[in-house]
């Protein structure tokens, strides 16, 4: 087993000023000085698509890095939940001892600020005559998720909007975050439609910025944290499934997470009621109520009913999401949400959460993150993080 | 509501025969000679058993919203939509010639084509009007 030892989230949400290179290597160095670690000691690196050139070997090359293993399995927004995971099945079988996981990306301060994400589909994927010419996007993946749960459950846009008003109640606490100011249900009901159901507020923001983590091995997690005094993060247990169109026959509203999950759950030897706190990719509204039903903290269907009242909000709510304010409030860089949503668990489990939202006694934190689209083609990361 | 013109698709070799096909008016779904299932989208090998012995065949063109999203800001608003055909799969596709705001999963719709950019016949759909009897 491996442990994540140190992580950083970038402190800027407009990097008009900064490379992706710079952003990668800053938020390097954040997170190796997090685990008292220095570059020299780094000999696994893990990125996504994010770092420019191919593969990792650019960034490689710029940050100087003296590697032994790579990874750049790219399942989009969920990569670097993955690469955790791969990190430690790394670390186990020898490859590594310290594992880098880096994401940087600038889309605001390259002019993409409408969150029109560029997308790189090719006419060689074989489903892009199938798709592309309908005008298939991002929003309308999820918007026709969201409207299916509806049509099957009865999910309403008031439960939607639950989701969002819990994360504007922690973004309010993170003086980072892009958006603070608090929302109720019924502002968010009454932003403007943008792809049925979804509406301007069940939406996340588009970020620059960055992020890094350090998994390394037990002994080595140990030491650093005896000498800072602080408990180590171990990774419990983790699990990844992409999930597509099964020729045909499919159940949009149904994740990869049900299979990522129950895979992370049985590793871990522990159950979604042991969970004391969630990050959980919040692309859309949809998407953390699809997670939720799917990772089992509530029956499926059942998701508009368990957001409700408060339910995800720390100090009030049963089960505490995204408190930093999540995709949806503080930061989203490059469109790629899995790196914050492990960053703000790690501070969640170590006790370092914003005093206003840490949850008390959190010895056990998920971390599950839908890279890619629901309602077409994604990937679910699933990690379980407990305090040692 | 006048629609979004599709891009065109691109077809491969492995496709061409849908798009020749359509230019005709007709609907044509893969379906495979070894397990009998019929997939989308279509391709040369079954997604089920693998087998390569896959067939064109002629699909009613019935089936019902799977789902739909309409998008408000776009312009003209498009209906984004998964119609599951009457021969099992669900594909995905536009919801055309219809009120955005008198739709719902599970009702009834019917092919109908429109041109691409470069003229391509696309397949698309239609609301079927309820029989009141």
């Amino acid at each position: 087993m491996a442990y994540i030892a140190g992580a950083y989230e970038h402190p800027t949400r407009d990097a008009g000023d900064k490379t992706l290179a710079q952003l990668q290597i800053e938020s390097a160095l954040g997170a190796l000085a997090d685990a008292g670690l220095s570059k020299s000691d780094v000999d696994g690196f893990f990125c996504g698509p994010d770092a420019p050139g191919t593969g990792p070997l650019s960034i490689a090359d710029y940050m100087n890095l003296d590697l032994r293993h790579v990874d750049t399995t790219n399942t989009s927004g969920s990569s670097y939940v993955l690469h955790v995971a791969h990190a430690a099945q790394a670390i186990a079988a020898g490859k590594c001892n310290v594992a880098l996981i880096t994401l940087a990306g600038r889309p605001r301060a390259d002019g993409r600020r409408k969150g029109a994400i560029v997308r790189n589909d090719s006419p060689a994927q074989p489903d892009y005559q199938w798709e592309q010419p309908f005008g298939m996007q991002i929003l309308n993946m999820y918007g026709m998720t969201a409207m299916r749960h509806r049509a099957l459950y009865g999910t309403t846009s008031e439960q939607l909007a639950w989701i969002r008003v819990a994360a504007s109640e922690h973004a309010k606490h993170n003086e980072l975050a892009m958006i603070r100011k608090p929302v109720t249900v019924e502002e968010v009901v009454q932003s403007p439609l943008v792809a049925d159901p979804l509406r301007r507020l069940d939406c996340c923001i588009t970020s620059d910025g960055g992020g890094a983590v350090i998994v390394t091995r037990p002994e080595i997690a140990k030491s650093l944290a005896m000498g800072r005094f602080r408990p180590c993060v171990r990774v419990k247990g983790s699990g990844e499934r992409p999930q597509h169109q099964q020729g045909g026959y499919f159940e949009i509203t149904e994740s990869g997470a049900v299979v990522s999950g129950r895979t992370a759950f049985a590793e871990a030897r522990v159950r979604p009621a042991d969970i004391k706190y969630v990050s959980l990719y919040d692309s859309f509204t949809i998407t953390v109520l699809i997670q939720l039903e799917d990772l089992g903290f509530c029956a499926k269907g059942q998701g508009g009913r368990f957001v409700m009242d408060g339910n995800l909000i720390s100090g009030i709510g049963k089960l505490p999401f995204n408190t930093d304010g999540g995709g949806l409030c503080n930061n989203h860089p490059g469109a790629r949400g899995g790196m914050t949503k492990i960053i703000e668990a790690v501070r969640q489990v170590r006790g370092e959460a914003h005093p206003a939202v840490q949850v008390p006694n959190c010895d056990l934190a998920l971390v599950n993150a839908i890279g890619g689209q629901l309602g077409v083609r994604h990937a679910s990361g699933t990690l379980i993080l407990e305090r040692e | 509501m006048t629609g979004r013109i599709p891009s065109d698709p691109q077809p491969t070799a492995e496709t061409q025969p849908f798009w020749d096909a359509a230019r005709e008016g007709r609907f044509l779904v893969k379906r495979c000679r070894a397990c009998t299932k019929a997939h989308w989208y279509p391709r040369t090998h079954c997604p089920f058993c693998a087998s390569a012995d896959t067939e064109w065949t002629e699909a009613s063109g019935g089936g019902t919203i799977y789902s739909y999203s309409v998008m408000r800001r776009a312009e003209p608003v498009y209906v984004m939509a998964y119609v599951t055909l009457d021969e099992g799969p669900t594909m995905m596709t536009n919801l055309v010639d219809c009120d955005p705001d008198a739709l719902a999963v599970g009702a009834r719709v019917r092919i109908v084509y429109k041109p691409s950019t470069g003229g391509f016949a696309m397949p698309m759909f239609s609301p079927v009007p309820e029989v009141r009897s």
